[in-house]
């Protein structure tokens, strides 16, 4: 059996007193599409940052594809097929779309360090941005500062940027926040003609884009994953109706 | 240094004429100059090459570093010791004033590419001011503030066949044509792009799974290697080191250079090492409170062209 994309164990994390995440236990197999909702405060965006490296875990150990990654940096995870986006956008504002994706294409390949000669010169590199750029529907952007496109197509550029290193697990943070209905599908519409080798996990604020994506769902609320499991199961718990609702939750 | 090899956005609207009128005038200006104004084209040539290198580090990679007249220090005096004191030939001067500095941007750089923003300047303006410290207080070795002359000139020491202030020059401006070129190369590779990267957003860099401290640390070193090459010039152009070449003015002087010119052109500092070599020697002909000049001329500057003098006409950055 192929081991895990990723698998948590009893991972906490404690800011002073307030436990953010609080022993979750998490797997997400090769190709899954998952997403993690709950509430605001809940630890979600935590628990991606435990994930990928940014904030270390108090507490139990994270597997990335059956290897231990808990006391790794987050360049030496992304080196082994994870990738993530950013609930507040992060792009290089002041290079152009095409430098970007040309930066998160050169990420993992030995030429990184090539100092004679341009990147001009780097014809294979150049044409996979290129095909990133089309996937992404951002040809016509290519040459523009990032800095200065609409919030939408650098949604879409924050998506493309995590999709050049092909990994083989994806965390998106809120992709589809701030967007209008219009943008929000379009979006809806890349993320699901994702290659399907990719496992994807999505944090999502609203219920009905992380139902209409992802077939298994996990509910964190207050740092603990509440439940989890497919989709029909989630949306029927009481529970979770009673949080997204607001009324108070029997203890 | 042709067009070819500087990034193709340098070169637009009234940047393209200015850029060929100064090479123009860098190349077939000094034999219709007197000694007085060749003697200052080469001062401005050599710290042109060094402004460049902090170019590198501050411009493209993001890294303020107020302590970069350090290596430029360290490589001249390297070349006084090794010129006077042991009576070394040529090659080994120039190629050991240049390792010397070198190996010393390579130690230090291990320890300050851990940090970024002001906490890089402070620990770059620390280093600095310790390695100053050793060249005023390292008196057998160094002269202390008395500093070392007897450097002989550059073209007896090469053994060259001509000598004089105009040869001199060329074989400066030689050395800075080859050193721009390798820069501009640098910037445009694909190494150059990382480089930028960091400085737009290290974190997104880290997600994309480059070692960031890595790129930081390489770009402390080349721009050492650089500022290097820059100090041995600067040693055998004056015959005679000091403890100014690295002191907080020489740093912050260099700064200044690179922000008035335009950070992350390449360009610009060598426009801005040319203010500047300008301003203080045509202003302090007049005045000692030349510096009092040059703080009003960079307020206007910052007033007038906050990216810098290559920048004008261009759009902000954030």
């Amino acid at each position: 059996m192929t081991p895990a994309c990723l698998a948590l164990d009893n991972v906490s994390r404690h800011f002073g007193g307030l436990k953010a995440v609080d022993k979750v236990n998490l797997i997400v197999q090769p190709g899954e599409r998952r997403a993690v909702i709950g509430p605001n405060g809940a630890g979600k965006t935590t628990l991606f940052n435990v994930i990928s490296g940014e904030v270390r875990a108090s507490e139990g150990t994270i597997a990335l594809f059956g290897d231990d990654v808990t006391k790794l940096a987050p360049h030496q995870r992304a080196v082994r097929g994870m990738a993530r986006t950013f609930q507040i956008t992060k792009l290089f504002p002041n290079l152009t779309v095409m430098e970007n994706v040309l930066l998160a294409c050169e990420a993992q390949d030995p030429r990184r360090f090539t100092m004679h000669r341009p990147m001009s010169s780097c014809v294979d590199l150049e044409r996979r941005a290129e095909a990133l750029l089309a996937q992404f529907g951002l040809g016509t952007f290519a040459h523009d500062t990032a800095k200065n496109l609409s919030y939408g197509v650098q949604r879409k550029l924050e998506v493309a940027l995590s999709m050049a290193g092909r990994p083989r697990l994806l965390l998106l943070d809120e992709p589809m926040a701030g967007l209008s209905s219009g943008e929000s599908e379009s979006m809806l519409a890349i993320l699901r003609n994702l290659d399907s080798a990719v496992a994807v996990l999505l944090i999502e604020h609203d219920m009905d884009i992380a139902f209409a994506f992802a077939e298994r769902v996990t509910v964190l609320y207050q740092g603990r994953v509440l439940t989890d499991g497919h989709k029909d199961e989630v949306s029927a718990n009481r529970t979770v109706q009673d949080i997204y609702l607001g009324s108070p939750i029997a203890e | 240094m042709d067009a070819a090899n500087l990034p193709s956005n340098v070169l637009r609207g009234w940047r393209r004429p200015v850029f060929y009128a100064l090479a123009v005038l860098l190349v077939v200006g000094p034999p219709f100059l007197s000694t007085y104004w060749v003697g200052l084209l080469t001062q401005m040539v050599i710290l042109a090459i060094l402004a460049m290198s902090l170019d590198i580090l501050l411009g493209y990679t993001g890294l303020p570093s107020l302590g970069h007249a350090a290596f430029f220090g360290v490589a001249a005096y390297a070349v006084a010791v090794l010129a006077t004191r042991y009576q070394l030939g040529f090659w080994t001067c120039v190629l050991g004033g240049i390792m010397i500095g070198t190996l010393c941007s390579a130690a230090i750089g291990l320890i300050v590419s851990h940090v970024r923003d002001v906490y890089f300047l402070m620990i770059t303006l620390a280093i600095g001011m310790v390695l100053w410290g050793l060249s005023n207080r390292w008196i057998p070795m160094t002269g202390g503030d008395n500093g070392l002359a007897g450097i002989p000139r550059l073209e007896t020491h090469a053994g060259l066949p001509f000598a004089g202030p105009i040869p001199f020059y060329y074989v400066t401006l030689l050395v800075f044509a080859v050193s721009a070129g390798i820069m501009a190369l640098l910037v445009r590779s694909p190494f150059g792009l990382t480089l930028r990267g960091v400085r737009e957003s290290e974190s997104r860099m880290k997600s994309l799974g480059f070692n960031t401290w890595l790129h930081c640390y390489l770009s402390f070193v080349i721009s050492g290697v650089f500022a290097s090459v820059a100090g041995v010039m600067w040693a055998y152009y004056n015959g005679f080191v000091s403890p100014t070449y690295l002191d907080l003015t020489a740093s912050s002087e260099l700064f200044l250079m690179v922000t008035l010119g335009g950070p992350a052109t390449l360009v610009g500092p060598v426009i801005g090492a040319g203010a500047i070599v300008l301003l203080k020697n045509v202003i302090s002909a007049y005045t000692a409170r030349w510096l009092l000049i040059l703080g009003i001329v960079y307020i206007v500057a910052i007033l007038g062209a906050p990216q810098g003098l290559w920048n004008l006409g261009r759009s902000k950055r954030t």
